[in-house]
């Protein structure tokens, strides 16, 4: 059986799943649930400094787009960080630590971007006994108003800053949270490094509107009216989490660094793409505001079952596999030719396919055979985009086929074994020429 | 115990209260949630196989992607275009044969989309409304069309869309053909079938004139002097004969006559039913009277069938509710002779057309619901074909300026949307004709 447990700089945890810091982890009541669910650490929802809370609207503070049948696909936000008194969290926080210590106990901070309020609340969070924290430099709405939050995740000088302090101040492993409100998420990386921190986590919500009432005119979520930018987060956010994870993994400067990778991660299959991009552990919400804690359970044997069929004994065996296979477009193979292929056998005639071929790509896919309905690929026209492969509502019914041998039947070209990028080709006019 | 009765006829075999629940909608219609759940199960497929296999050629995609998208009504319009009997259709169409037996899904899954249901609750969002359409600036022309059923009322509509007068000459009382008379009462509930004429009159420029036959008072030559063009929707107003001796005792009846009866009822208890009745036949005609007959409380009902199950015109689906409803069926059994006792039939002596094996059923009723014959009245002018009128694609007649279409026209297939297609295919040939 595959042992799932996590070290993720230094912070130990009995698997890698862990719940983001967000509503679901701002009060003993809801961390006790996740733990006796399963869940192996959390982020303990943001705590700002002592003295009055912050509030929150006393309106809607969601709004979502929905798939079919309504399933949730990306959901924003407009809470703040936690609005409940400093010192009943940490004394809910010691309490959960002692009755729970083999958990992850993570804290997320954010304080005024001053040496002050740092050394202090880091010395206030130390006493909880807790395993880390987690610098939210990431909330793009409400605090990033008040020079907190994402400000500062904007400005890698500050990260590093305030890393630096952190690190200064506190014995505790400091875990940066990035928000990918930013052009390149390198750079902010770069500087949590540079600052010291242990190890970054991203990313944060993206700045969002979901819908505008179209009677009303208000933006969603409406405020008496009014909407303001919230944070946008689940399944639909993960292939730019993805991405942005896969820039830090395979940077020169933080290449190998930890990271705890957050977005839209659903199933297992998602955490495992994550670890795979070199992720340490995974951390979760939307899937478990939508589902509850429960989904963890799937989470935890479907990561086990996959790796044991893998026979990877431990995460760290296969954890950073796909990222040597992440490049830069220019170095992709232009040799490599596939063409889709259509199971005839799987196939239930909808056309779709066809509609999206002949209507908007390469009119590569025929809609009839014998005068009767049938879709086939043409592969004198198939430029392999993979675009009948994703509107095709059955799984594996089209797939991309590799062509190994004899001729592209598209350009009559000899398919060749050699590898052979844009930065060779004869079109490209900055193309490396050999030698005459 | 007191001797059974013979026969055993009687009204009220059922408490009061079981009527209502054994006559109110045999689907009931989906709600807002249920509507958007099912919409989105369609695959807007290319080409649709379900708008190709409906009669009417009801852009399908299309309207469900409306209801889906929060526009039932536009829906309605997108069904109405080719089908302003849609209400009715959603109700009666045997949907299990055509749409939802070409949609995708039902190969993939064996479970269609709920197109009808779906139709019905988008047309049952529009008849209370604004009619959707609007005619055409008059034209001066005047078109007679005998007969209220389908066939009729959709030809009048699309006339009088493009701006014609028209004049409807209906024998019965009440307006819609078979809708009115014909179809199954826990089909068509809370007096639809009415409602859906006052719908497709309130376009206007349709004229109403009741109590006029054709062939009595009222001739075709005459017709065809006073208006422009003519169209016939009779109808079937015959009914094939047992060949049996002793048809004509008491105790034996027209199933057409009886549904009808049964129709017009505000009150089914007070319909006499058979403790045993006996159908014969292999049709809707057969299922819907077996099956009402058992909702009236009629204890044994046995439908006879002179052929196996691949050749009853009655669907599986149907065969398989009748049989739900406790109605047996008996195939490759045919009537052999009437058995009467002071002239009312007490059984049916039968026949096992293949073994030719005879055996004997009790019935206090029997039902003949074996097929319904054209009966000519328009004088023997117009050319038949299988007994029945004689049509081109465009479903005009071999006599110059008169039109037909329904169930009174060669290859007729005894189906409401048959009928309205046929009606809609007619309008269209004679505007063309009169503005030529």
């Amino acid at each position: 059986m595959a042992d799932l447990r996590s070290n993720f700089a230094g912070i130990k945890s009995p698997n890698p799943f862990w719940l983001a810091s967000a509503p679901p982890t701002d009060k003993e009541y809801n961390v006790v649930r996740a733990f006796k669910a399963g869940w192996g650490g959390v982020v303990w929802k943001t705590l700002g400094e002592e003295g009055p809370p912050v509030v929150n609207v006393n309106g809607p503070r969601y709004g979502a787009i929905h798939g079919a049948d309504r399933r949730l696909l990306g959901l924003n936000n407009i809470e703040l960080i936690t609005d409940r008194p400093l010192e009943i969290n940490l004394q809910e926080i010691k309490k959960v630590k002692r009755e729970w210590p083999d958990r992850a106990m993570v804290i997320s901070l954010m304080v005024p971007c001053k040496e002050e309020p740092w050394k202090k609340i880091l010395k206030q969070v130390e006493d909880t006994d807790c395993d880390g924290v987690e610098l939210n430099f990431g909330c793009p709405h409400g605090m990033s108003e008040r020079g907190m939050g994402a400000a500062v995740g904007q400005v890698p000088e500050y990260i590093e800053m305030v890393a630096r302090w952190c690190k200064q101040h506190s014995r505790l492993p400091v875990i940066v949270k990035l928000t990918p409100n930013i052009t390149d998420v390198r750079h902010p990386a770069r500087a949590a490094f540079r600052g010291g921190a242990d190890a970054v986590s991203l990313i944060n919500t993206i700045n969002s509107i979901t819908h505008v009432d179209l009677d009303s005119f208000s933006p969603m979520p409406s405020i008496d009216g009014k909407g303001s930018h919230g944070g946008y987060c689940g399944p639909a956010v993960k292939p730019i989490a993805l991405s942005m994870v896969s820039e830090i993994a395979r940077d020169k400067e933080t290449k190998g660094k930890p990271i705890s990778a957050i977005g839209g991660i659903t199933t297992w299959r998602d955490a495992a793409e994550f670890i795979s991009m070199s992720a340490g552990t995974v951390q979760v919400c939307t899937a478990a505001m939508t589902y509850g804690f429960k989904i963890v359970e799937e989470m935890k044997s479907g990561l086990e079952r996959w790796m044991d069929q893998k026979s990877y004994a431990t995460i760290e065996d296969f954890r950073g596999r796909a990222v040597p296979n992440v490049t830069d477009w220019q170095y992709l193979n232009l040799n490599y030719i596939a063409k889709a292929k259509i199971d005839q056998d799987a196939c239930i005639k909808c056309g779709r396919c066809y509609a999206a071929c002949e209507d908007t790509s390469h009119q590569a896919i025929s809609n009839m055979k014998d005068g009767k309905r049938h879709f086939e690929v043409m592969d004198d026209e198939c430029v392999a985009c993979n675009l009948c492969v994703e509107v095709c509502p059955v799984q594996n019914c089209i797939t991309m086929v590799q062509q190994t041998s004899g001729v592209d039947a598209r350009t009559g070209k000899k398919i060749s074994k050699d590898y052979a990028n844009w930065t060779q080709h004869p079109n490209n006019p900055m193309s490396v020429k050999a030698a005459e | 115990m007191a001797p059974a009765k013979t026969p055993d006829i009687a009204a009220k075999r059922l408490p009061k209260a079981q009527y209502a629940a054994n006559f109110t909608d045999l689907h009931p219609p989906l709600n807002a949630h249920e509507a958007l759940v099912e919409s989105d199960r369609c695959y807007f497929c290319y080409d649709a196989p379900c708008m190709k296999a409906c009669p009417t050629s009801i852009d399908i995609p299309l309207f469900i992607r409306e209801i889906q998208a929060g526009h039932p009504k536009s829906a309605a319009k997108t069904i109405f275009d080719q089908n302003i009997l849609g209400g009715m259709c959603a109700r009666v169409c045997p949907t299990e044969t055509l749409c939802e037996e070409a949609c995708v899904r039902e190969h993939a899954e064996g479970k269609p989309v709920k197109i009808g249901l779906l139709q019905r609750y988008a047309t049952d969002q529009a008849l209370s409304e604004k009619h959707p359409f609007v005619r055409a600036k008059s034209s001066g022309k005047k078109i007679a069309i005998v007969g209220a059923g389908p066939a009729g009322l959709a030809c009048a509509h699309r006339l009088s869309m493009h701006g014609h007068d028209i004049t409807i000459f209906e024998a019965r009382k009440k307006l819609g053909g078979l809708n009115e008379y014909g179809i199954a009462a826990y089909k068509s509930v809370d007096d639809f079938a009415a409602k859906e004429v006052d719908f497709v009159l309130s376009i206007g420029g349709i004229e109403i004139i009741h109590g006029m036959p054709l062939g009595k008072k009222l001739k075709l030559p005459d017709l065809q002097k006073d208006y422009d063009a003519v169209f016939l929707g009779l109808g079937l107003s015959g009914v094939n004969a047992l060949g049996v001796k002793k048809e004509d005792a008491d105790g034996i009846e027209d199933a057409v006559n009886y549904i009808s009866d049964l129709r017009q009822a505000k009150d089914p208890s007070k319909l006499k039913v058979g403790r045993n009745v006996v159908v014969i036949g292999g049709g809707m005609t057969a299922i819907d009277i077996a099956v009402q007959s058992k909702l009236l409380g009629a204890e044994n009902v046995t439908v006879i069938y002179r052929r196996g199950a691949e050749n009853m015109k009655a669907s599986a689906y149907e065969r398989e509710l009748a049989q739900t409803k406790g109605v047996n069926i008996k195939q490759w059994v045919a009537p052999k002779k009437v058995l009467v006792k002071s002239g009312h039939v007490v059984g049916l002596k039968c026949e096992n057309t293949n073994s030719g094996e005879t055996f004997e059923v009790k019935a206090d009723m029997i039902f003949k619901a074996i097929g319904q014959t054209y009966i000519d009245v328009t004088g023997g002018t117009i050319a038949l074909e299988q007994g029945r009128i004689k049509v081109d694609a465009e479903k005009r007649t071999s006599v110059k300026g008169i039109w037909a279409g329904g169930d009174c026209i060669a290859g007729g297939k005894d189906l409401t949307v048959a009928s309205v297609d046929d009606g809609r295919r007619a309008a269209e040939s004679i505007h063309s004709f009169l503005t030529a």
